[in-house]
This record gives structure tokens, C-alpha cells and sequence, in this order.
């Protein structure tokens, strides 16, 4: 019976809807001596809200991302979480990083991995307690990943390894969750198990920013298109931004894009294969 | 025949100074095994060896000053210069504007060279160089025993303390940030504790042979288990084994304890290394009896 307590370890319900869960104002980012990689982005998303980022390669959605969690400085503008600083905020943001970004022959597994994101809770010196074992358990069942808690995350495939992450940002018991390119280099499967994982995830409340290529996917599946090419070029219901006027504004001659009886379609030249 | 076997293990612990040799390869071996881990899996094993080399300038400087003695003297300035190398490395390569390597290689070669101008403004330097490049535990006193027995628990308390941090920015530094870890100071702190491990197994197996302690027995140890908790213990118990087997062989065989051990540590990852790739092979084979069937291929029975 202990899974279906999980409510009680992990609130994600705390904050009163509707309200901006995330609020990004005029933002400038980048490596100190490089040209900024984002310039002037400006942007906010409210609570339970479900956002796709789109652009071409390089049109700065990686930096945007790790200019919210901290792991790229920004400069100029002011990044807020439930209206509070991020930088000085208690408030966490969850992050599921680039598949590449991992070294998958690290020896940890699953288990160890969503552990990590209790580390806060745990707090300094001490090992994990019987809660947070309860609550690292109850995320396993959540994303069907209790089959293979003590794998080795390089064994896993590549819908469970997307899952692992995702579960480790819940188990930092924060309610925006930020996924970089998650739909890159998985098969079908892979995408729907994701897709059915962030139906979980809108369930229980959490706004969900997600970076793709797939534009059709990201048309489909979410409340909101953010359009980026190094500055905001475009923010709106998948309606407002699949025209061919605002695409070909941050996508140039990468991608055609006709339209006929209100239905988009599109050619495009990059797949994002290159990540 | 028993007997001849305890004799043979029992027989050089008479000598007080060369008790205290087979002590320090242990201590150091199992050290150095648990920091490796480290090392191994955030790749960063040839940071270790620069790290190794750049310790010489402070410890030609302990040399010089002390007028050409070989003593405690040593971890002090081989302290001093290795946590100064490590501050200048990390320092350098803070913004991405200088690749890491490059950063380590330029202040590797630098405080090396600067090591050996130092040192060879001594007499007869020669013979005390290859002590310092290679080891020899045949000068460890008292006092160098508790040196190094001090240093090894202050590295393995922080590393106790710390080890959930250290893990994660090891593992993920994204997380790191997003659990707004002291991130810069915690990579800082890891590298101060690869030098306090380097320069406390300085004197018994020298700075040359310092990355096999750091990568083999780690390495061996990553082959085995897939979690690091376990690759730490048996990495120790590897390293620590090694140190000891080492030992007795540089005791019989009359050669320099360093790369006694570093030979042992490198035939046992040798060992395991093959017999996973052995096991690997048969386990793809067919089981007995289903290899009867009439090959694809008649030439290849002829072959």
C-alpha cells in the first residue's frame, strides 16, 4: 500500500493555480567571452502548463535551459521560479539533460541515480533515510522503473533511461521540470513510453518545458510553442506559431513550411540528428 | 612446507625500518585505490599523473633547504606545490576558453622543469631524484609513518562526509547546479585531496609510478561491480593487497618497491581484464551438442 502514498512524501500541488510557475525577463546568456547565446528572451509560463521549445540547431533552447538552472551565467535580465529569484530562491528546478550529456557507463543504477535527486532533502554528511528510500520507491513504481531499480543505467533502453532522469528531477520535490531534447535518438516506443510519462506528469500538476525538433510532435502535444532563435521569436498556442509566417522567421530556408485549408505542413531540412 | 611459507612472510618483519615499509605500501596502496575511484570515473587520469610531477619543485625546494635530506621535510613542500597546482589548474580552466588538457600539460611541464633545476643544485642529486621519481621505503621513520597515516584519514573522513557530493559532481554537474551545490568548491576540494594522496605516497613508490596506484586498482575494481560504494571497498582492498604482495616482492627480488607494486597492480587488472574477455567468448559460444549441426560452410571443417 505504501505506493499509493506518494502525495504525501512529494507535494506537487503546493502553489495556488493559476499563477506563473516560471517567468523569464529579458534574459541575455552565454559562456563570458563568447557572444551571448540568447539575447533579450523574454517569456513566462504558468503553472501545470505544458511548453515545447522549438528553433533550429543552435538557436540557444540547451542555453536557455541551463541559464534557468544555473549551470550557464546570465548577464543581464531576471529568471524567477513562483516569483523568486532564481538564483537566491529556495525553489528548485528539475532538469533531464541531453542524453549525451551523460557518461552512461557510470557506475551507478537506477536506484542510486533518483537518490541523487533527494540529496537537499537528505541535507549534508548524512546517508539516506527510510523516507527518502519510500520516496526514491514510490517514483520507481510511478515511471514503471521498479523492474530495474538496481540496473546499471547503461543497461536500461532508451525510453527508461529518458524515464531515470525524470524521476530523479521529481524526486528533488520541485514542480517545473525542464527536458532537453528528450525525443532526440529514441525509436517509436521509446516516444510514446515519454509521451505517457508526461501525461503522468501534467496529471500531478507539473509544468513540463520541453526542447524538440519534432515540431509535429510539439504541435500535437502541448499547450504552448515557444519559438527561439537566440531571441524569443514567437510565443503562443501551436495554433498561433505553425504558420508559415512566424516558422520561416526563425528557421530561414531550413524548412518549408505550406499551409492548405488550415492544416500546416512542413519539410524541413534538419532533424537534429547532429546533437 | 607451511612453516617455509610463514617464514618467508615473517622473516623481513624483524627489521623495525622495513615493518614500517610494508605499513606505509598499504596504506598508501588502499589510499590511493579510494581516490582513484575518483579519478577513474570522472577521467581525469592524466590530471593525476600531472599532478604527481608538478608536486617535485616543492619537494626539491624541502630538499634544498634542509641541505639534501630525505625526510618529513618533503610533504610539506610537495603539499604546497601540489594544492598550489591544483588551485592554478582549476583556476585556469574555469572558463571554457582553455581546454583542460592543455591547462594541465602547460602547468605540468612548467613545475617539473622548475623541480629539476631546483634539485640539481644539490650535489650528488642523482641518487636522490630517482628516490623521489621511483620510491624507496627503505628510509620511512616514525614520524613519516604517522605523516602518512594522518593524511590518509583526513582524505578518507572527507571523502565519508562528502560522498553523496562528490558523487554528483562526478557523475551529473548539471544536477549539481540545480541543487545549488557549492559546486566550484567541491571540485576544488577533490583536487586538494588527489594532491594530500599523491604527495603522501611520495616516499614509497615515488612520483613517476603514482598514476598506476591511482587508475589500476580502480580500473580492476570498475570491471567487477557496477556501483560505486563497492567499487570504492574493493578497489581498497586491491590497492591495499597489492601494496603488501608488492611489498614482499620488492624485499626478494631486491627492486624499487614502486614499481613492485605497480607491476602487481597492473597483472591483477591484466587477470581479470582477460578472464572477463574469456568468459565473454564462451558465453556467446553455442552450448555442447548444439554445434552438431552440419556447418554452412564444408571449407571451413577443412580449414
Amino acid at each position: 500500500m505504501e505506493s499509493l502514498r506518494t502525495e504525501d512524501h512529494i507535494d506537487f500541488n503546493t502553489y495556488p493555480r493559476p499563477h506563473i510557475a516560471l517567468d523569464v525577463d529579458t534574459v541575455s546568456a552565454g559562456y563570458p567571452g563568447d557572444r551571448f547565446a540568447i539575447e533579450n528572451m523574454t517569456f513566462s509560463v504558468q503553472a501545470g502548463e505544458r511548453v515545447a521549445i522549438i528553433g533550429p540547431n543552435g538557436a540557444g533552447k540547451s542555453t536557455l535551459f541551463k541559464a534557468i538552472v544555473g549551470l550557464v551565467p546570465f548577464t543581464r535580465g531576471h529568471i524567477s521560479i513562483h516569483g523568486e529569484d532564481c538564483r537566491t530562491s529556495h525553489n528548485m528546478v528539475g532538469y533531464v539533460p541531453q542524453h549525451g550529456e551523460i557518461d552512461w557507463s557510470f557506475p551507478v543504477t537506477v536506484r542510486d541515480v533518483v537518490m541523487m535527486g533527494r540529496t537537499r532533502q537528505i541535507g549534508w554528511v548524512l546517508p539516506p533515510l527510510p523516507r527518502d528510500h519510500r520516496a526514491v520507491t514510490d517514483l520507481l513504481e510511478k515511471l514503471s522503473l521498479s523492474s530495474v531499480a538496481n540496473r546499471q543505467i547503461g543497461e536500461l533502453s532508451g525510453g527508461q533511461r529518458r524515464r531515470v532522469f525524470i524521476a530523479r528531477a521529481l524526486a528533488q520535490e520541485t514542480d517545473v521540470l525542464l527536458m532537453d531534447e528528450p525525443f532526440t535518438g529514441v525509436d517509436t516506443t521509446a516516444e510514446q513510453e515519454i509521451m505517457r510519462t508526461l501525461d503522468i506528469l501534467t496529471e500531478s500538476g507539473i509544468t513540463i518545458l520541453l526542447a524538440t525538433h519534432d515540431l509535429s510532435r510539439a504541435a500535437e502535444s502541448f499547450d504552448k510553442m515557444l519559438l527561439v532563435n537566440r531571441q524569443a521569436i514567437a510565443y503562443g498556442t501551436p495554433r498561433e506559431v505553425m504558420t508559415p509566417d512566424v516558422l520561416s522567421r526563425a528557421y530561414a530556408n531550413a524548412i518549408q513550411v505550406y499551409e492548405n485549408d488550415g492544416n500546416t505542413f512542413m519539410i524541413a531540412d534538419e532533424h537534429g540528428c547532429g546533437d | 612446507m607451511e612453516m617455509q611459507w610463514m617464514d618467508l612472510l615473517l622473516e623481513p618483519l624483524s627489521y623495525v625500518f622495513i615493518r614500517r615499509g610494508l605499513i606505509a605500501l598499504a596504506i598508501v596502496g588502499g589510499l590511493s585505490a579510494v581516490i582513484g575511484c575518483f579519478v577513474v570515473v570522472r577521467g581525469m587520469a592524466f590530471f593525476g599523473d600531472a599532478l604527481a610531477h608538478t608536486i617535485l619543485p616543492g619537494v626539491a625546494l624541502s630538499y634544498t633547504a634542509s641541505g639534501g635530506s630525505l625526510g618529513s621535510n618533503l610533504f610539506i613542500g610537495g603539499l604546497g606545490a601540489g594544492i598550489v597546482s591544483a588551485l592554478i589548474i582549476a583556476w585556469m580552466t574555469r572558463d571554457n576558453r582553455l581546454k583542460e588538457d592543455t591547462a594541465i600539460a602547460l602547468v605540468f611541464v612548467t613545475m617539473f622543469a622548475l623541480g629539476i633545476v631546483l634539485i640539481s643544485t644539490q650535489q650528488n642529486y642523482s641518487v636522490d631524484l630517482a628516490h623521489i621519481l621511483f620510491g624507496s621505503i627503505n628510509g620511512i621513520s616514525r614520524n613519516d609513518l604517522f605523516i602518512m597515516s594522518g593524511m590518509a584519514a583526513f582524505v578518507l573522513l572527507v571523502i565519508g562526509v562528502l560522498y553523496k557530493e562528490f558523487i554528483i559532481i562526478s557523475f551529473d554537474l548539471s544536477l549539481a547546479y540545480t541543487l545549488k551545490l557549492p559546486v566550484e568548491a567541491l571540485r576544488v576540494l577533490l583536487l586538494v585531496l588527489i594532491a594530500v594522496t599523491i604527495v603522501a605516497s611520495l616516499q614509497a613508490v615515488g612520483i613517476a609510478l603514482m598514476l598506476a596506484l591511482l587508475t589500476a586498482p580502480a580500473a580492476t575494481a570498475r570491471l567487477l561491480v557496477n556501483r560505486m560504494h563497492w567499487m570504492i571497498l574493493l578497489s581498497a582492498l586491491i590497492g591495499t593487497s597489492c601494496g603488501i604482495i608488492g611489498f614482499y616482492l620488492s624485499y626478494y627480488l631486491d627492486v624499487p618497491s614502486g614499481a613492485a607494486i605497480v607491476l602487481t597492480m597492473s597483472s591483477v587488472f591484466a587477470v581479470v581484464f582477460i578472464a572477463q574477455k574469456v568468459v565473454q567468448q564462451v558465453r556467446l559460444m553455442p552450448p555442447f551438442g548444439t554445434t552438431a549441426a552440419a556447418p554452412a560452410n564444408p571449407q571451413s571443417v577443412a580449414e
